[in-house]
């Protein structure tokens, strides 16, 4: 086990398995499957081709570990509206600083709706570094994550 | 973070719950960056990144209409992003279906825009800068936009500042009249973290050079150089149409949201070589790096080896100067291949307000000839319906291609491409 400290932008407390972008991650190419209004979309598997890291591999429920966000400035919107389809991941741990796109969108979770996602950021580059898809991470209120 | 009475009395609700709690929002969006106080937008008009009427975006357009419903409208009105679907684009009846059913949200939100402040019928581009539409800032305007590619035009290009908003926190901002300060509306931000030192033998295409400095700078400033010896130092039509391009790749490849080319843009020639940061590190571009950037690009059609249905020119939307270009391209193409119109179905996408210019030349009646379509769509938001995704497409852009199953090709491979006998 290995433990990492960050800052909290959203507290909570959960346990959840690692899905590991080790580059950027794109949010509106990654959640394009999430938005679909089907089953096939409710798991929220990554539909970034450009992200070989995890393309195909289902985000719902997980905890998404990544350096930041990239690409469209939809980036917040879509996480708002994925959050509102219950489609989102359980928290999204970021190595390096939140990006202002995807923090839009955790912060409109967390201002307008009943159901925030806990985010924790500059994790580090060694956080990034050592997390694998697959494995178990705890996180703390105080921005304490613990990989297993 | 300070705020003056006013702000103070907006956030304790004086002018309605809604309204403070869009002042909590943007607080805490910029308190995660430090930002000490709230600046007043100046630029007359604002760009939203939301552009269609996304069945599963039910969540914004209910935010939204919370906003028309307790009067907390923008003070400014608005461009925004091109609208999703165009009926003059080829497409099987199973597609147009799926069209109604994704994009049934769009008669509510195009209801929605006008009540929230729309500029005008001609509003809908990504490319809100150029003079046919009509919203452009000054050097040192404050904006509250979204729409990753013209946020970095304006800060790039026309020296503006802007953060790179998302879709809702861009009408928040417009709503109040503010922006938290951090980031590029600070003087300390604009400075460059990288030295991009371009070494090719000819022009780079924008689209791959934009590619490439994206994917290595992420979301960091470089400062080109090398590049204005290919694209020349003045920032007229056909040079801002190629970083129109440039900036786009840069910001959907990486998410770049200021450049600076020596020699050419404004905070580069104001303050030379003093806006590189101390330690700024190198990234070298050679011929032998573009060529590796764009081998890097998967395909990702059913059957790779399919024939192309569709081919989609202009994302971000052309410039009236690029419209003008690309007929002459195609003409000539056509002429070399022997054909007479080409041979995939064609769309070049541009404003309607440049297609309106555009319509007064002699191109338009040119460019009819050769059975290119001109459409007001925004490609990618095309290309996202379930029902055209599996429709092999190539394009010339590559946010497009980020963005959707598109193949890329350069601006001669796709011209020679769509002019010749598909095999």
């Amino acid at each position: 086990m290995k433990q990492f400290k960050g800052r909290v932008v959203v507290p909570g407390e959960l346990t959840a398995e690692a899905v590991v972008s080790k580059q950027g991650f794109n949010c509106l190419a990654s959640f394009k499957k999430a938005l679909l209004p089907l089953p096939s979309g409710k798991e929220a598997p990554c539909d970034d081709q450009n992200n070989e890291n995890i393309y195909g591999i289902k985000m719902a429920g997980k905890a998404l570990c990544l350096p930041l966000t990239i690409g469209s400035t939809t980036g917040g919107m879509i996480i708002y509206c994925v959050g509102d389809m219950g489609r989102l991941p359980a928290c999204m741990l970021y190595s390096k600083e939140v990006d202002p796109v995807s923090a839009a969108g955790i912060i409109l979770n967390d201002v307008w709706t009943d159901t925030p996602m806990p985010v924790i950021d500059k994790l580090g580059d060694e956080f990034l570094d050592y997390v694998q898809n697959g494995m178990k991470i705890n996180i703390h209120k105080d921005g304490t994550v613990e990989v297993f | 973070m300070f705020l003056t009475e006013e702000q103070q009395a907006i956030l304790d609700g004086k002018l309605g719950e809604t309204k403070a709690k869009i002042m909590k929002t943007l607080i805490k969006y910029g308190e995660l960056y430090g930002a000490d106080k709230m600046v007043p937008v100046t630029q007359e008009y604002g760009h939203l990144v939301t552009n269609a009427g996304v069945i599963s975006w039910k969540a914004a357009f209910n935010l939204m209409q919370r906003l028309i419903d307790d009067g907390a409208l923008p003070r400014e009105k608005f461009t925004l992003d091109p609208r999703p679907y165009d009926k003059n684009i080829p497409c099987s009846p199973v597609e147009k279906l799926i069209f109604k059913i994704v994009y049934s949200q769009q008669k509510r939100y195009e209801k929605q825009l006008w009540q929230l402040g729309k500029k005008d019928e001609d509003a809908h581009t990504c490319t809100c800068y150029l003079k046919e539409v009509g919203n452009i800032p000054k050097k040192g305007d404050i904006l509250s936009w979204a729409e990753s590619s013209a946020v970095v035009y304006a800060n790039s290009v026309l020296g503006a500042r802007c953060n790179r908003n998302s879709g809702i926190l861009e009408l928040f901002g417009s709503v109040l009249g503010l922006v938290p300060a951090f980031g590029f509306i600070l003087d300390e931000n604009r400075k460059a973290d990288w030295i991009v030192e371009v070494k090719t033998t000819k022009k780079p295409e924008a689209q791959i050079l934009g590619s490439a400095i994206g994917m290595k700078v992420v979301d960091q400033v470089p400062f080109v150089k090398g590049l204005d010896k290919f694209i020349g130092n003045t920032l007229d039509e056909k040079t801002t149409s190629y970083l129109k391009d440039f900036g786009a790749a840069t910001a959907s490849n990486g998410a770049v949201g200021l450049y600076h080319i020596e020699n050419l843009t404004p905070e580069a020639i104001e303050m030379g070589e003093n806006i590189i940061k101390e330690g700024a590190k190198t990234y070298v571009i050679d011929d032998a790096e573009l060529e590796r950037v764009k081998a890097s690009y998967p395909v990702i059609w059913e059957d790779p080896n399919a024939k192309p249905k569709l081919c989609f020119i202009g994302c971000p939307h052309l410039s009236l100067f690029q419209l003008i270009e690309w007929t002459k391209k195609i003409e000539e193409n056509l002429k070399k291949n022997g054909q007479k119109k080409v041979t995939v179905p064609t769309v070049f996408t541009t404003a309607t307000a440049v297609k309106k210019e555009f319509d007064k030349t002699e191109y338009a009646d040119r460019l009819k000839k050769t059975g290119v379509i001109v459409s007001f769509i925004c490609p990618l938001t095309y290309s996202a319906s379930p029902g055209s995704s599996k429709v092999p497409v190539i394009t010339n852009s590559n946010k497009f291609r980020t963005y959707s199953t598109a193949r890329y090709y350069t601006d001669d491979e796709i011209a020679d491409f769509i002019t010749k006998e598909v095999k």
